[in-house]
């Protein structure tokens, strides 16, 4: 991130450049202001335009009153009322079906797209261009436009199948997993075929057999795309709304985001201080996976697009 | 299941011969058969009951996927088909069919009043268009419990018959005081407490009189007394059209599922029938629905727009201010920058909801000293609260890929600019832009399609408000085509699939042009 790529010019030209590292002391008074201190009175107004709505959202998780107007006064009045009331309420339900949901699909996905990107980088087989050109195409169409349909086919499931029908978990998960393959394999695809194909042949003439070059060779080479495809489709599950809002209907089924969307779209109620308790907790593990992943997430969207 | 001793047959590609079947005894191979046998056993039980319900779809595709699942499993040449198996079956049902399954539905009638076949259609007409029979008989009845399905029994010509609102009465053994049934084997009947605090149910249930649906159905309205309650309305089969019995009206079906009288009397509910290019063009030429929906399609291409411009050039803006090495402290700003981009969006656009709220809202309440603005109800500043929601959402990531972009850049270049004589400002335009086009093209092209179909901030934020008045669907201001779509299949009342779907589609087509146009542009720009 801070590594520096434009060599210090040699000669101090008269207009000041920023590309410009000046060896000497840097500039000071009125040109310092002029240069780099607006910079930071730039950074500070964005800073704090980006930290209050979290420090108000905190603010008002500890606010014991749980009111609108209560949480005006940001840690006004301090208290963790709100935390414990979350015990009495189904949030700790919908947290645990986020993470059941989540955490399946995230393994699923990874399992599925490994063993996808397995086949296509390693075996040539007939239709391997067309399904990889079809898997391209497909990528392009979120799921969710479908959603209509996703909803009629699991109510016509759900007449033979309950449990893969409306208003079930498994159904949800069978439904992300389908979005799975389109989305991840291409960038799994990627990174198979940088791991060398000598590796899989030397295994094979000591006898292995495919499927343990798979689980026990591949699998564990290509081991930091399946973390960064297993995070990342963990963050992106945990916070899908469309599909979870239409498949899942009963209060005991629902997930974080639909749940919590209903708290704080309650007008009458206005559970406010709940909410804020809830999204607090909500947040804490997605912001803690985000920020140990920063690098991976930022290196693979750039280096994705400039191979375009 | 193939044979153990069978040696390994050529391949055609002649390299990749070896087979994982060589060490049977391995403990990989007892998972994949306990594997198989479950797959196998859920299989054909699916397909049973599909096949008992009458679902022939989901059968023929369990029973096909079942199939190809030991085909490619005990088969020893489908390697690679072993590997995408699981994935392509889930992509084949969730991804692929859902959306050839859009493009059905977009044609039909599909909603509320056309949920079902013609063939319910005509059962339901006929059972909800009940009255009793004058001067009939009645029965008295005893209500009956199984497995907390209710049923009706009573004594016809002597003799205990019993049923429940799928199955008509039919004769069982259980016991009587000559007047009334007291017990039926295998049901428990219902004490006089559950009488009453049931009571809603007991006068809903209908127990068909007999297997012919003409006979009527046996209904009470206290749970003691029971009676027939004829059909008014007589369905023809040989004719295929109802008649009502006190009027003479008859009824026959339109090309729009549903019966119809000679006046226009309408008969509900109908069926699901194709009805052509219909949904398209009353979504382009129906008064009251083509200007909301024009409104929202041009709003949906300028929100999308306008929030990847603003995003990318704050994001860019910011990227180029933290780019100097003087600043000091610079990595404290980009990880305090990045923040509303790790705390999850859905959260993020609740919160501010809260926060722009009207009445109680901080933004309004303490930022403004207490003034009333209308943020999300007022048609344009709803629009603009989105925009500035989406703004505060996206720009870090923007700022993140800008910054990264602008490290990559080529230093040479800029420096032999200067040297010709180049101002800043020339640099950046001419120099710093179209080599950060080429990096950042692809990812503002996804950014776009990502926020033209960003439901989760619209539904969450607005919910769409505030509404256009007269439309006949729920659709509002801020509407865009996808929350549209969701308003109209689940929110507006009645649930209309079919026009959703067509809007579906309409959406698959635009993603599907802006992704080409997309391609092309970026293979242009990297040309250059």
């Amino acid at each position: 991130m801070s590594v520096l790529t434009k060599a210090a010019p040699r000669e101090s030209a008269p207009r000041e450049d920023r590309y410009t590292i000046r060896h000497d002391a840097g500039p000071r008074g009125v040109r310092w202001w002029a240069e780099v201190g607006w910079r930071h009175v730039v950074g500070i107004v964005m800073v704090v335009i980006c930290v209050v709505p979290l420090l108000y959202v905190i603010s008002a998780s500890l606010n014991p009153s749980g009111t609108f107007t209560g949480s005006n006064r940001l840690f006004g009045e301090v208290g963790w009322n709100n935390y414990a009331e979350l015990f009495e309420s189904r949030y700790w339900r919908w947290f645990l079906n986020s993470f059941v949901v989540a955490v399946t699909s995230a393994a699923g996905t990874v399992l599925m797209g490994g063993a996808a990107a397995y086949a296509f980088s390693r075996f040539r087989f007939s239709g391997r261009r067309g399904a990889l050109t079809t898997l391209l195409l497909v990528q392009m169409f979120p799921q969710m436009l479908a959603v209509v349909a996703i909803f009629l086919v699991l109510l016509t499931i759900g007449d033979v199948i309950p449990i893969l029908g409306t208003n079930s978990t498994l159904a949800l998960i069978a439904v992300y997993l389908g979005g799975a393959l389109g989305v991840n394999t291409f960038l799994m695809y990627g990174f198979f075929n940088t791991v060398p194909r000598e590796i899989d042949e030397a295994a094979k003439i000591d006898g292995a057999s495919h499927a343990q070059i798979f689980w026990t060779i591949i699998l564990r080479l290509v081991s930091p795309i399946l973390a960064v495809v297993g995070l990342l489709s963990f963050i992106a599950t945990f916070g899908e709304f469309i599909i979870a809002k239409t498949v899942l209907q009963s209060p005991d089924r629902l997930t974080l985001a639909v749940g919590l969307y209903q708290w704080a779209s309650d007008e009458r109620n206005a559970p406010w201080g709940l909410f804020s308790a809830g999204a607090v907790l909500a947040a804490i593990p997605v912001v803690v996976l985000f920020l140990l992943l920063q690098k991976y997430i930022v290196g693979g969207l750039t280096a994705g697009s400039v191979k375009g | 299941m193939t044979d153990v001793s069978l040696a390994s047959p050529p391949r055609a590609d002649g390299k990749r011969g070896s087979d994982s079947h060589a060490r049977r005894t391995g403990p990989g191979w007892y998972v994949k058969i306990v594997l198989m046998a479950a797959v196998n056993a859920l299989g054909l039980y699916g397909v049973w009951t599909a096949v008992v319900v009458g679902s022939w779809g989901v059968a023929v595709f369990l029973a096909l996927a079942v199939a190809a699942a030991d085909w490619v499993y005990f088969s020893r040449r489908m390697l690679p088909a072993k590997y995408l198996y699981p994935g392509l079956v889930l992509l084949l049902a969730f991804q692929l069919f859902v959306m050839l399954y859009t493009a059905y539905v977009a044609f039909t009638n599909y909603g509320d009043g056309h949920n079902s076949t013609k063939a319910d259609a005509v059962a339901a007409i006929s059972a909800q268009n009940e009255r009793r029979v004058e001067g009939s008989e009645t029965f008295p009845l005893t209500v009956v419990e199984r497995d907390g399905e209710l049923g009706f029994a009573i004594l016809r010509d002597g003799e205990v018959a019993v049923g429940d609102a799928t199955a008509p009465l039919a004769p069982a053994s259980g016991s009587d005081d000559g007047t009334q049934v007291t017990g039926v084997d295998g049901w428990t009947t219902l004490e006089f407490a559950e009488l009453i605090s049931r009571s809603a149910e007991i006068t809903e249930l209908r127990v068909p009189f007999s297997d012919d649906p003409a006979a009527g159905g046996l209904r009470t309205q206290d749970g003691s007394l029971g009676f027939v309650a004829a059909p008014v309305l007589v369905y023809d089969a040989a004719a295929d059209t109802f008649t009502n019995t006190n009027t003479g009206v008859t009824y026959t079906p339109n090309d729009h599922g549903s019966f119809v009288s000679a006046d226009g009397d309408q008969l509900t509910p109908g069926w699901r029938v194709g009805v052509g290019l219909e949904n398209f063009t009353a979504i382009f030429t129906e008064d009251r629905l083509a200007g909301p929906f024009l409104q929202v399609l041009v709003w949906t291409f300028v929100f999308a727009g306008l929030s990847v411009i603003t995003t990318f050039a704050l994001g860019l803006f910011l990227a180029m201010v933290f780019n100097d090495p003087r600043v000091k402290g610079r990595k404290i700003y980009r990880s305090l920058l990045i923040l509303p981009y790790a705390f999850p969006a859905f959260l993020a656009t609740l919160v501010w909801r809260g926060m722009l709220n009207e009445k109680f809202g901080w933004v309004n309440e303490v930022l403004l000293g207490g003034a009333q603005i209308p943020w999300l109800t007022d048609p344009w500043l709803a629009k603009v609260s989105v925009l500035a929601v989406n703004l505060w959402l996206g720009f870090p990531y923007m700022f993140l890929v800008t910054t990264g972009a602008l490290q990559s850049l080529p230093g040479d270049v800029l420096e032999s600019a200067r040297v010709d004589g180049a101002s800043r400002w020339r640099a950046i335009r001419s120099i710093t832009l179209p080599l950060l086009m080429v990096s950042t093209a692809p990812l503002l092209i996804s950014a776009f399609a990502f926020n033209f179909n960003n439901f989760a901030l619209i539904y969450m934020l607005t919910g769409g408000g505030p509404h256009f008045e007269g439309a006949p669907v729920l659709v509002g201001h801020t509407d865009i085509l996808i929350s549209m779509v969701y308003s109209v299949a689940f929110d507006s009342g009645v649930k209309q699939y079919g026009l959703a779907s067509a809007v579906s589609l309409l959406i698959f087509v635009i993603v599907g042009l802006i992704s080409w146009l997309g391609f092309r542009r970026t293979r242009t720009l990297e040309e250059l």
